[in-house]
This record gives C-alpha cells, structure tokens and sequence, in this order.
C-alpha cells in the first residue's frame, strides 16, 4: 500500500497532532482522526490476525462493521481488547496493539494454521476432537475440555485484563417524544420535522462527529452544517458517541454512551460508559445501510476495503488510501468515490461488474479519464500480506472467466448495500428481500418505530432527507403533535433505484480454480465453509449460522450474512426469500459488561440490610456475616480465640447458663382484623381457630402444591391481632403469598397484613437463666414467672425505662428461652439492659454460628432445610398437619409421590468414629453404592459440645427408621472424600424437650 | 420494558411489579378433591395471545392486580385490581 494524508480537506484538524504508539511504534494523527485513519494515514497495512486462520488482515471498513483492524487498546487493567480501529478515537498516549498474533500481528507463527487451512473447515474441531478416530477415546471424557483450552488459545481474539476494572459506568434514564437514531441526512431531517411540531427530540449518534455520510460528502458539508445550527435552534438534544444498541417494547431503547473513552486521563467525576433506558413515544430509524463486499479469491487481504470506506478516508479524514486504485462495483454508487479518488491524483481503474453501465455517472468517470471495464469483477488478490496484482473475471454467460491481472496497491469493492434494519427486528420485524436492489428493506411494523433514509432502503440523498423528512410528519401525526413545515402527509417517498440497476452477485469464482473466498472475514468462514454446511445437510439459514459460525462474530454478520444467505440459496437452487434471514439480536455493537452492572459492583451489587442493634453488635465484638442481605453477628470472639473456639462456647455458655442473640432479621408480620383467625386457620396446617389470647404457636405453612412454604411462630395479642414471624430467608416471600390470598383469592375475607420487619428489634434470651436476666431488665418482674408466662406464652410489658416490649417463651435452642422484641429504636436500649443483666450470671452473646450449633442438635429446620422440594412429613413435623380441617395444600400434599415412605426424611447425622469431621453439602449414600445422587443429603454440620463431637442433619431415604443398624456414607468426592455415618433422630439433644418447657 | 398502568400509582415499568400468574384460575375450595386441585395448579394453559394474568405491584401500593396481556405483542389492554371489591369502588368512580 502507499497511502498518505492530505495537505487540505476532511473533519480533521491539522494545527494539533497528537501522539500515540501502534505495536511500540511511535505515530501520530490529528484531531478527528479515528485510529484506523491514523493508521493509514501514516501507511501501516497489516493490522489484525485472522480469528482461525491468522491470516493478515487490514483495514477493511470506516465504522462499527469492521473486520479486519481489531485491536487492543490500553494497558495495565484498562486494556480493552476487540475494539474496531475504524471507530476509536485517538487521543494523545494512545497504546494500540495488534491482536491474535505472535509475536506480532506483521509476523505472527500462528499463521501456520492459513497453510493447513483446508483442515479447518466449519465444524473442524467438533468433528475431529470429539469422537472421531484417532480421538474416539476423548469422547466424552476430560480430553475434550483440554483439547478445547489449546483450540481456544490458537483461534481467538484478544485478552482482556484480570485486574479488577477501575473504571466506573452508570445507568440513566431518559425520555422524549421521539428518538431519532442517527444523524445523517434523513435523521437531521426527521429530527427537525418532529421538533419543528413542537414535540420533544432525542438525537443519538454513535460517531464522535454528527453527519452520518454527509460527512464522507463534502458538496453535503453546507447542509450539515446548517443542519446542526438548527437541531441546536430547535432545542433537539443531539447525544454523540451513543449507540441505540437494542430497541424493546412500548417504545424502550438501550442506549451506550461511551463518555471518557476519547480522552487521554479519565476523568475521576464522570464514569466511563452511561447505559441509558430510554423511553419513546416514537422511535425513527435512520441509521443508514453497510455496503457489502464481493466473494472472491483472498478477497481479506490488507488494501482491500469497502468502496464507501475509501471514500470516507479521503473525504473525512483527508487520507488517499492509495495511489494506483481499482474499484470494483455492481452498482452506481462507486462511481463518485472513483472520481473523487482520481481528483486526488491517484490512478483509478473502475471494475464494473454490469455488463453495461450507462447514464450520468458513467459519462462523469469517462469524462474524468477513468478507464471503466464493464462486465469484469475482481476474481483473486495477489501480493503478500498486503494487495499488489488483481487476477479479474469477464462475465461468461451466468458465470464468469479468468481475464487479465492488473496492478493495483488497494481494491475498493463495493457488492451492493444492506440498509441496517437490525434495530426493526430487534422487536421481531422481518425484512423482506428485494430483488430490485438487492437487499433486505424493512419490513411492515405496527409499533411506533418509522425506519428512514437508506436504512428503508432509499439511496439517493435527496430521497432520503425526504424520507426523513415523511417519517418526521409521519411521527408528529401519530403523537397528535401540530403539523411541521413539510406540507406532506408522512407518506414515504417513491422507491428510488439507481441509474443503471444492480447487478445481484455475490461472489466471483471461475471453473476449476479453487479459492479462498471470505464471507465472514471475522470469523474466517468461507464461501467453500457455506457449500460444505450445504452438502452435509446444514440447509436451513439458522442451522447454516451455527454450524459455520457464520455472522457469529463482533460484527454479527452486518456485512457477510447477505453473502452468506445468498451463496446458501444458490446451493439449493432457490431464491433468497425463499432462504431466509437470520434474525437480528440486541445488542447492534458489543456492551461491556462493566456498562450493564453499571453501579451494582462491589458492596453496591445488592443493597445491604442492618438491623437496629448492628452498631451495639459491632461495639461488643461481632464479627459480622451474611444471610441473605442481612448483616448477622456470626460470632463474638473473646481475646485469642478462633471462630470454632467462640461458637462453641457461646453454645456452652447459652446451655449452662444465658446467651443473647439479636434475632431482628426475622419475617415480622400483623395480622389484623375480624377474620384474622380464620385467615391463620386456613393457612397453616395446625389449628390455630383456638389459639387464646397470650398464647403463641409454632405454625407451618405450606404451598398449593403441598410442598412446606415456611414456617415460624405466631402471637395472639388480642381477639383481632396477631403478630407472625418468619423464617427470615423467606420473609418477603410470605408477605407477598399473604396479600395474593386476601387480595386474589379470599376478598371476603377481612384482614390486614402489613410487614412489621423493620418496626421491632428482637432479641432471644436463651439459657436456663434466662428468666433470671429477663426479670433484671422488667418494669414488673412477675410476668415473666413460670405460671404467668408458660412455655409459648406471651405478654406485652415494658422494659425498665418504660420501654414497651412484646415478650414470647419460645425456643430455636431448645434451652428455657425468650425471645423479646422492643419499637427498632430501642433495640440498642435493650440490648444493654439484657446484656448488663446476662453479664452477672457470665452469660455471652452469641452469633449464627452458635445459633446453628443448638438448632441443629435439636433437629430445628430452616431454610437449609426448607428449600422448596421438602413436604412435611419429610421435616419430621408430619404430627403438626391436622387432619380435621383443610388448609392451603391439604388436598395436594397427600398425592402418592408425597406420601411415599421411602422420601428422602429429616435426619441426624453423627460420624461412625465420633472424632472425625464431615462437610454440609455432602451425599448421604449406602456403603455398597458410593456414586450418582446418592440416598440423601447433609445441610447442616456442626460440632456438637454437648454431645462432643461433631454432628450433622440432612435428608436420606426412609428416615431414622431405615437405617437403624446401617452405616451409610457422607460422599464427598471434590473435598474431603468419604465418611462412614451413623443416621439418628434429628433430635439428638434433649429430645423429649424438658429444657425449654422447664 | 413492558409498562403497566397500576390503577393506584399510573403507569409503570414492569421492573416494578412481579408476574404471578394465570388470573383466569378459580381456585377450588380448600376441602375440594386432589384432582380439582391438581387441574388448578399444574394444568395450566400455555395461551398464545391474550391472557389475563395477575400481577403485584411489589415495589409501589403492593396491590395485586388483573392484567390483560398478549403473549406475543405484550400490549396490555385492561389493568384492574384483583380484589373485586376495590375494582368496583374504582370503577364506580369514574
């Protein structure tokens, strides 16, 4: 190649250079440039290497469709890989590097796989690696997955950083009357159209400069400008370097606004991507259409381009891409660009494919002195890496002959144009094929979604601005918005055509020659790739899509899938229509990931839940864990003592004498009104109709299908009052089952639920002195005495200081136990009475991990346990289903696969040899059968000081019962490995419940 | 980004609400047998086009509503409380 830049012309600004490093080697460009036109400006060729076979590859676009010039940008944790060349902007200490390559793109080893290139043909690896001889024993064993670490090593693109992402991204919402995307002619007209009625215009653009292809269009200039001023008059918000990436329902775009990543030092306010939701009344498309190449032999090779790219380097970026040109076409619209090149001063030789091209543009090159060879197309490039001969093809009936070979040091191709209809089906919209230009135009829509200029199929520029034009009164019709200037009623232009019409091809291959024709240059696949998926049966266009991987890359086929189709239905003998079009998928251009998390990153991935008493347990030496969103004390470890060490001897301490444990996060609900009662009655599966007054009662709750939803206890305070709680896993989950009863279900029935979660502070007292601690801290002692408050009592009293408090005898340990709850902002004033008190009889605090220790050797279910698959009989509660009244899932738990004997039940679980440990989590399995799912499960370890070693609880076949006298073996294959077991009662301390009745 | 017009809070996006279910059910009574029970919850119909579903409001009034919906456009046509008393106090309003 020999490009070089301009000394005048383009939307670039010569006063200023900025510096920047390509592979370590030092260049410059211009403000304005993007790096690709710096690139080429300074004559670089190779630029990337090819996904499969590392073939050399250059600049092939000037935008988003880019195929050729991926690169990595950045360093350290910023290093950003697979971004287009064509669309970032340079910016002074720009690092830019080759990709896919070693050592580098120019000389890479990797190019080896090109020389075995006819082993690599679609579906190459699946076929020889996963079950085929030699590799037949690799099926189905790890094999694969080596083999697939070294295929993915050699194909692929470029690496992205492992440091953690220092860059911040936000959402934002927006919304407006209408969106209008893209801002090229037909977009600035239909945003002024809209705006000029008075409506509210959003104008997004994905380049840095607005002006769409006005600005590869330098007679255009006067109007863009003029354009702009105007937008600016009428109050439209035009939003650059923002990209509708996907179009959603009721008028929903997404939006990525890429805000610092143009500038040299990101700013620490602004964040480096806004992901926008936008909302629309009405949506104009007016993104324009890609041109697409041609097939042909090593048609990827550096120096050759689209021919609106070329013209785009010259006219934007005051580039000569080349100094002895061949254009090769099918249409019209290469003509100016030959002329504009050769107007440059470089050599032009204009390929046109139509056997006769006639009319104004024709008589314009001739004029010119271009030299126009009609019925000839380019057939191979030659020249190593980059183009230096071109082998054409003089049309031969249907198909085509070897011609001549001439020189050339760039091809620009043009093989028609694909308007951008993937916003329209984003909302499932298929485009129908046009045989006349060739193309898939947009198809009929009944949204609010009006598509545009040429991405609605027009091609000249004054047929699109007056498309825009039509969409925009169309638009302000449609939202009842006064009408604007136009005088036209929103009626879509008449199709234009071209001068001479098209010739549909799309790709050029003479007998007996065998070429390597790129379809999908980004993916490697090949012309030959479409007719082996063909013969092995891959006809349809979607099973064609996998099976190649064709329009699978970061570009998803903007450019290659047309070909792609078309080379398919000539395969099978049909018409494209007939064939098909994949549909196209949000997002247009790729998102990152950090601009879809946007702030959700870190402690903000999801909200945080404190309960009042969060600071008190902090001072007091918790150490904090999570459940669910709430922050728990997990233990509180006294001065050396490790986590296993604290909890069990606030397990000890809370047997023997008093712990305290901050029990706020559980579910808190009242339950008011006449027919409350009726309402638990019909709830819970134990009676609860005569539930008296200062009575709680342990309830569970199960769903529809029989299945145990929750479980917790509940507090009648008065005749028309009860206070719920819930496991605190499941708490929003029952509130919301509560209201779907009353509001959907049981409208006559008149209760009010409302979560109370947040309203009391709770704490559990529990110990055989925790009545003595509890006495310490009441205005009046003697509520609390045995026969005033028996075993699953309950009263409402008031701490010392007046502080009012609803007390319950109820018990998660299993010891003599309270649980007190206290308005939140006395939780703290509670806990300092409690804990003055607990501290005279050496009592502790304790955390979950104790909390874990006492439930699980009093067999307590929770959501471990709880996990949705369990009914229950299976929780060992089979005693608290009544059987004289129904309830919510009484008809459905008694189906014969719930009833079964042999379901997995709750259990106990001690280690065969009492001094050994096992995992929660492991499989429960027979002695004689270690392997598959086993016969149950372990959801809870811990070890046990009352029983002095370590004990488990989970599920396995049949219960306690079944395995009396069999051993049984906790399997856990990727830790610890196996453990033989003994299975108990789930109740292994304290069975008979003497403790927490005394 | 489906948008629902909550009759209490005007309209919103659905991230709002939670799906529930198929509106259409009637639940037999608590004491019905295991097969009209099974046909309530497990045999549901899979409708292409209009369906009326319930939804709740979880993130604004919490209340459960009757939404008609197309399964193939989402355009909603009628959104109604669920609670029949407090749909005909609306509907009696205006």
């Amino acid at each position: 190649m020999s490009a070089s830049r301009l000394s005048a012309g383009g939307h670039i600004d010569r006063g200023k250079t900025l510096s920047f490093t390509w592979d370590g080697r030092h260049l410059t460009g211009y403000p304005g440039d993007t790096l690709a036109s710096a690139l080429l400006a300074a004559d670089v060729g190779v630029i990337g290497r090819s996904f499969k076979y590392h073939r050399p590859r250059g600049i092939m676009s000037a935008g988003v469709e880019e195929s050729g010039a991926i690169v990595t940008i950045g360093t350290g944790a910023r290093r950003d890989p697979n971004v287009k060349a064509t669309t970032q902007e340079i910016y002074d200490g720009l690092v830019a590097n080759g990709q896919n390559a070693w050592p580098n793109v120019r000389f890479d080893l990797g190019s080896v796989n090109n020389l075995l290139s006819p082993f690599f043909a679609a579906g190459f690896y699946y076929k020889t690696f996963m079950g085929l001889p030699p590799f037949e024993w690799g099926s189905g064993t790890g094999l694969w997955m080596r083999y697939e670490a070294i295929i993915r090593k050699a194909a692929g693109m470029g690496t992205v950083s492992r440091e953690p992402d220092p860059d911040s991204y936000e959402h934002a919402h927006d919304h407006c009357d209408v969106l209008v995307v893209g801002s090229g002619p037909a977009g600035r007209a239909a945003a002024l159209e809209t705006a000029a009625a008075g409506l509210d215009v959003l104008l997004v653009e994905q380049d840095f400069v607005a002006g769409g292809d006005d600005l590869s269009n330098p007679p255009a200039e006067a109007e863009r400008a003029a354009d702009m001023a105007a937008l600016a008059d009428a109050g439209v918000r035009v939003r650059l370097r923002t990209t509708a990436f996907g179009l959603y329902d009721y008028g929903t775009a997404g939006l990525l606004e890429r805000v610092t990543d143009h500038s040299a030092v990101p700013s620490a306010h602004l964040p480096r991507q806004r992901f926008w939701t936008v909302r629309a009344r009405t949506t104009i498309v007016a993104a324009g259409a890609l041109e697409r190449g041609l097939a042909f032999g090593d048609n990827d090779r550096p120096g050759i381009m689209s021919a609106a790219a070329g013209r785009t380097y010259l006219n934007r970026f005051g580039v000569l891409p080349g100094e002895s040109i061949v254009v090769a076409t099918t249409n019209d619209s290469a003509y100016p660009t030959a002329l504009e090149l050769a107007a440059a001063g470089a050599e032009v030789l204009l390929l046109d494919a139509r056997p006769e091209a006639s009319g104004p543009f024709v008589t314009e090159a001739r004029t010119a002195g271009i030299e126009i060879q009609s019925g000839t197309a380019p057939l191979r490039a030659r020249g190593a890496p980059a183009i230096a001969h071109l082998d054409t093809a003089a049309a031969d009936g249907d198909g085509w002959r070897a011609k001549t070979s001439e020189r050339c040091d760039l091809l620009l191709v043009s093989g028609g144009w694909s308007p951008l209809v993937n916003l329209q089906s984003h909302r499932g919209v298929k485009p129908v094929w046009d045989d006349a230009t060739a193309c898939f135009l947009p198809g009929k829509c009944t949204e609010n979604l009006i598509m545009a200029g040429s991405a609605a199929g027009y091609w000249d520029r004054d047929t699109c601005v007056a498309s825009g034009r039509a969409a925009g009164t169309a638009a302000a019709k449609a939202l009842g918005a006064k009408n604007g200037k136009g005088s036209a009623d929103g009626t879509q232009p008449a199709r234009d055509g071209w001068q001479t019409p098209i010739r549909p091809l799309y790709e050029v291959r003479v007998p007996g020659e065998k070429l390597k024709s790129f379809v999908d240059p980004q993916h490697d696949v090949t012309a030959a790739d479409v007719r082996l998926a063909h013969r092995e049966g891959f006809v349809s266009v979607e099973h064609l899509k996998r099976y190649t991987t064709l329009g699978m890359a970061t570009d998803q086929g903007k450019v290659g899938n047309v070909i792609g189709i078309a080379l398919m239905a000539e395969a099978l003998g049909r018409d494209v229509p007939e064939v098909g079009t994949t549909t196209f998928r949000p997002p247009y251009t790729p998102v990152s990931i950090g601009a879809l998390r946007g702030r959700s990153v870190g402690a903000h991935f999801k909200p945080l839940r404190r309960t009042p008493m969060h600071d008190w347990n902090l001072a007091n030496g918790a150490t904090m864990t999570e459940a669910g969103l709430w922050h728990r004390p997990w233990y509180f470890a006294r001065a050396g003592e490790t986590i296993d060490k604290a909890y069990i001897r606030e397990a000890t301490t809370t047997r023997q004498g008093v712990g305290l444990c901050d029990v706020t996060s559980l579910g808190k609900i009242a339950v008011q009104g006449p027919d409350a009662t009726e309402f638990l009655n019909r709830i819970y599966t134990n009676p609860f109709a005569k539930l008296p007054v200062g009575k709680a009662r342990y309830g569970i709750m199960l769903r529809d299908d029989g299945i145990v939803l929750d479980d917790g206890t509940t507090w009648r305070l008065s005749e028309t009052d009860y206070f719920m709680t819930t496991t605190t896993a499941h708490a929003a989950t029952v509130m919301v089952w509560l209201e779907e009863l009353l509001q959907v279900r049981w409208p006559d029935l008149k209760v009010h639920v409302t979560s109370v979660s947040d309203q009391w502070a709770g704490c559990a007292v529990a110990g055989p002195q925790s009545r003595t601690v509890l006495e310490a801290c009441l205005t009046d002692p003697a509520v609390v005495a045995n026969d005033a408050l028996p075993f699953m009592g309950v009263v409402e009293t008031e701490l010392k200081g007046g502080i009012p408090c609803r007390i319950a005898r109820i018990s998660f340990s299993g010891e003599r136990a309270f649980e007190a709850y206290v308005p939140s902002d006395y939780g703290a004033a509670m806990m300092d009475l409690l804990w003055h008190a607990a501290l005279k009889h050496d009592g502790c605090l304790y955390g979950l991990e104790a909390l874990g220790t006492m439930r699980i050797e009093k067999g307590h279910v929770t959501g471990a346990e709880l996990d949705g698959r369990v009914t229950i009989e299976d929780a060992g509660l089979g005693k608290m289903a009544s059987t004289k009244k129904a309830y919510i899932g009484s008809a459905l738990r008694s189906r014969p696969a719930l009833t079964d004997e042999n379901r997995p039940r709750l259990v106990g679980i001690f280690p065969k040899n009492r001094s050994q440990t096992f995992n929660a989590g492991s499989l429960l399995c027979t002695a004689e059968n270690v392997s598959g799912f086993g016969e149950g499960w372990i959801t809870g370890v811990t070890h046990s000081p009352e029983l002095g070693h370590w004990i488990g609880i989970g599920f396995i076949s049949g219960g306690p019962t079944a395995w009396e006298g069999r051993a049984a073996i906790a399997a856990d294959p990727v830790r610890k490995g196996n453990v033989e077991v003994e299975i108990v009662s789930p109740h292994m301390v304290d069975p008979s419940g003497e403790r927490m009745h005394g | 980004m489906i948008r629902i017009n909550c009759p209490f809070c005007g309209p919103r996006d659905h991230s709002e609400f939670t799906y529930g279910g198929d509106g259409s059910i009637a639940y037999p009574a608590l004491d019905a047998s295991a097969e009209d029970w099974t046909k309530a919850v497990f045999e549901r119909e899979n409708v292409r086009g209009w369906q009326t579903e319930t939804w709740h409001h979880v993130a604004g009034c919490r209340m459960w509503l009757l939404v008609e919906r197309n399964t193939m456009t989402h355009e909603i046509r009628n959104v109604r409380p669920a609670h029949p008393g407090v749909a005909a106090v609306l509907e009696s309003e205006t």
